[in-house]
């Protein structure tokens, strides 16, 4: 299938992103898939800063800020209020990060997803509250450094499988992407469009202050997550079809963890028990596909 | 049209005849059959509006939020821990100045588990922004739902419609049912002056910077100010078409009175049987009904009180460390007037204990033996 990039822009520069930052890419992506008939409802997140300071906004959409965990269900008032103005063509957009995501907005993610709520749900995921200084949230990798998980006791637990979660509920598309990969992603937020009620899509977005890695890296570290399957791309219909989008280059995951100064301190015995359970994972997430 | 329906009926007909179109909700007891009602009208096709069965009352608010942002009437309606846990929505509201309206059944917050009415998980949303009724009757209800949309869509904020738990929401009264068309023509369909389009693109509720977040502060309160002549007009635009109207405050046999008993709600009712007693026994006593607590009608109060003897407040709910809420407001409403009258906080009703007439004769009777009020509220006792 051949993909149709936009040249349209949606999102202005004079934004206020850190240099390097996968978010910005997210929302950059995503709108060029949805254009300009679109609502975004937007959470407390690095993003409730990257808009701009009012009378400022660096989005040619129409945005809503909300309080952090109200993404899902402020969306799911705005689609009906749409539905019943008869307004069937906006799309409603719903955009945060991990934190009111994984953590704090689960709940309302959760209750409109079994309703089935009509709209798109995309979660930029940099493992870590960033816009409050890089503390630990359930997105966060075993092993990482963040302020509140100190290089002496890092996180101790793996990260929360989001999708499986949310998969669950039985939503017609669930799906991951990456700012690694714009064109796939694009793809999939097309192709979400296209259907009609929960649609959730988890982007992959590094972010250089809080991973203390270089801005020039955050692709490189985007992709190195598909190909040491650290974050595999892939899609699950309708809670059971799973399919994978990208067959990773099995590289180890060292090479990726390595250009991240939030695993500079692992030693070698932690770095191959992340590599056993990045390999477990793949294994149990082949098994799903091929059923 | 008179049906003899319960509070929380009221409630609904009041939404129906609204034209809400958009309605969140989660249950909780004594609120539930208000939303249980609208899911019928809902079903049935008896209101054409979008009914959200979310999973949390905090949901509801935000459901609510995001609904009204997008330009729909949005309503509703919650009781005590669900009004709590909305709180924070509840600021998101009136700070992103949206006209939702929510009806609150009062009811006691835990622990100890308690159902009963009392009024302090309202009052402890007073200083939220939003405007805040008080209801007497099931007629009152009805009306001030249709009211508080009239009022709200004006000034842009939002309306708590407050109501006694079991008092009146599963109390039964005669209730007139006004007709669709005349309700129609009082409270036309709802046209945003501000709301998310794709045709006219807006980010709302940006990061302000304190200069700007300090004027936006500045214009709640203004709205805040204009809602009372708001609210005085469109219950005289009511009383033109239903030929029924409740006034921001209600005085009753206040004419030369020694003391005034303050009161709100269901309680109004039975001091109403208890004054006119009284006075025909001779003893110069009134009462001031406070129906709109928020904005708080100040000219309203001290021109009621100000030259009053005693005035004694019936509080049925409280701020710990300091005392009757009611009684707290009014004495901070005449401290600028040149002649006091003492005021005399009684806390009772707590949790729905029983709010009798003998109560009430109580309530009066100390108040005018004491020659001065004491620092502190007046409990009159419950158990332990």
């Amino acid at each position: 299938m051949s993909l149709v990039v936009s040249q349209e822009e949606y999102i202005s520069p004079g934004h206020m992103a850190c240099p390097g930052c996968g978010a910005t890419l997210a929302m950059r992506y995503v709108l060029k898939g949805l254009g300009k008939e679109t609502i975004i409802v937007l959470p407390a997140s690095c993003w409730s800063v990257i808009d701009g300071v009012f009378p400022y906004s660096s989005v040619k959409v129409p945005l809503f800020h909300t309080a952090f965990e109200t993404a899902a269900s402020v969306a799911s008032g705005i689609k009906a209020a749409l539905e019943v103005q008869g307004d069937t063509e906006t799309t409603v957009l719903a955009f945060a990060g991990d934190g009111a995501t994984f953590d704090i907005g689960l709940q309302a993610l959760s209750g409109a997803a079994e309703r089935n709520e009509d709209f798109i749900y995309v979660c930029y995921d940099n493992e870590a509250y960033m816009n409050t200084g890089i503390q630990r949230s359930s997105a966060t990798p075993y092993g990482a450094w963040t302020t509140t998980t100190p290089v002496r006791h890092p996180k101790d637990r793996p990260k929360k499988r989001i999708l499986e979660i949310i998969a669950a509920h039985e939503i017609p598309y669930a799906a991951t992407a990456s700012i690694g990969y714009p064109d796939d992603l694009i793809a999939k937020v097309t192709k979400a469009k296209g259907i009609s009620g929960t649609r959730f899509i988890h982007v992959f977005s590094p972010c250089p202050t809080g991973w203390k890695s270089e801005a020039s890296l955050s692709i490189k570290i985007a992709r190195l997550a598909v190909h040491t399957k650290v974050f595999p791309l892939y899609e699950v219909e309708n809670g059971f079809t799973f399919h994978i989008n990208m067959e990773p280059k099995n590289l180890p995951v060292e090479e990726y963890l390595k250009l991240q100064e939030r695993f500079a301190h692992l030693a070698e015995q932690e770095i191959a028990f992340i590599q056993k359970n990045v390999d477990e994972e793949w294994e149990h997430l082949l098994k799903r596909a091929l059923y | 049209m008179i049906k003899v329906i319960v509070g929380n009926h009221a409630v609904s007909y009041g939404v129906m005849l609204s034209r809400a179109q958009v309605i969140a909700a989660y249950p909780i007891t004594p609120q539930t059959s208000i939303v249980e009602e609208l899911s019928e009208f809902c079903a049935d096709g008896h209101l054409n509006a979008k009914f959200i069965k979310v999973e949390s009352e905090h949901s509801a608010m935000a459901c609510c939020i995001g609904a009204s942002a997008a330009g729909a009437r949005a309503f509703t309606a919650t009781s005590s821990q669900g009004l709590a846990l909305m709180h924070e929505m509840l600021h998101w509201a009136s700070g992103a100045r949206l006209p939702i309206v929510i009806a609150n059944v009062n009811r006691a917050l835990a622990p100890p588990w308690n159902i009963w009415n009392d009024q302090t998980d309202s009052l402890s949303q007073r200083d939220t922004g939003w405007l805040q009724f008080y209801c007497e009757s099931n007629q009152e209800v009805l009306d001030t739902v249709i009211q508080a949309f009239k009022i709200s869509e004006e000034v842009l904020l939002p309306t708590m419609l407050v109501m006694d738990a079991f008092f009146l929401s599963h109390t039964a009264e005669a209730v007139e049912i006004p007709e669709t068309e005349d309700v129609d023509r009082y409270l036309p369909g709802y046209k945003p002056r501000y709301k998310l389009d794709v045709k006219n693109p807006h980010s709302f509720g940006s990061l302000a910077t304190p200069d700007y977040y300090q004027g936006f502060r500045e214009k709640i309160q203004e709205a805040m100010k204009r809602a009372k002549e708001v609210a005085i007009k469109a219950d005289e635009d009511f009383n033109n078409i239903f030929n029924r109207r409740y006034g921001i405050i209600e005085e009753y046999q206040c004419e030369e009175a020694e003391l005034v008993l303050v009161t709100s709600g269901t309680v109004t009712s039975t001091s109403r049987t208890v004054i006119d007693r009284l006075r025909k026994e001779g003893r110069k006593v009134g009462m001031l009904k406070i129906r709109m607590f928020r904005p708080f009608p100040f000219e309203e109060v001290t021109g009621a009180l100000k030259d009053v003897e005693k005035v004694a407040v019936v509080d049925r709910g409280i701020s710990f460390g300091h005392g009757g809420i009611f009684a707290q407001e009014i004495k901070s409403a005449l401290y600028s007037q040149s002649s006091k009258p003492f005021i005399f906080s009684y806390i009772t009703g707590l949790g729905g204990m029983d709010v009798t007439p003998q109560v009430i004769t109580n309530i009066i009777c100390d108040a005018l033996e004491r020659n001065t009020p004491p620092e502190e509220s007046i409990w009159i006792r419950g158990k332990l």
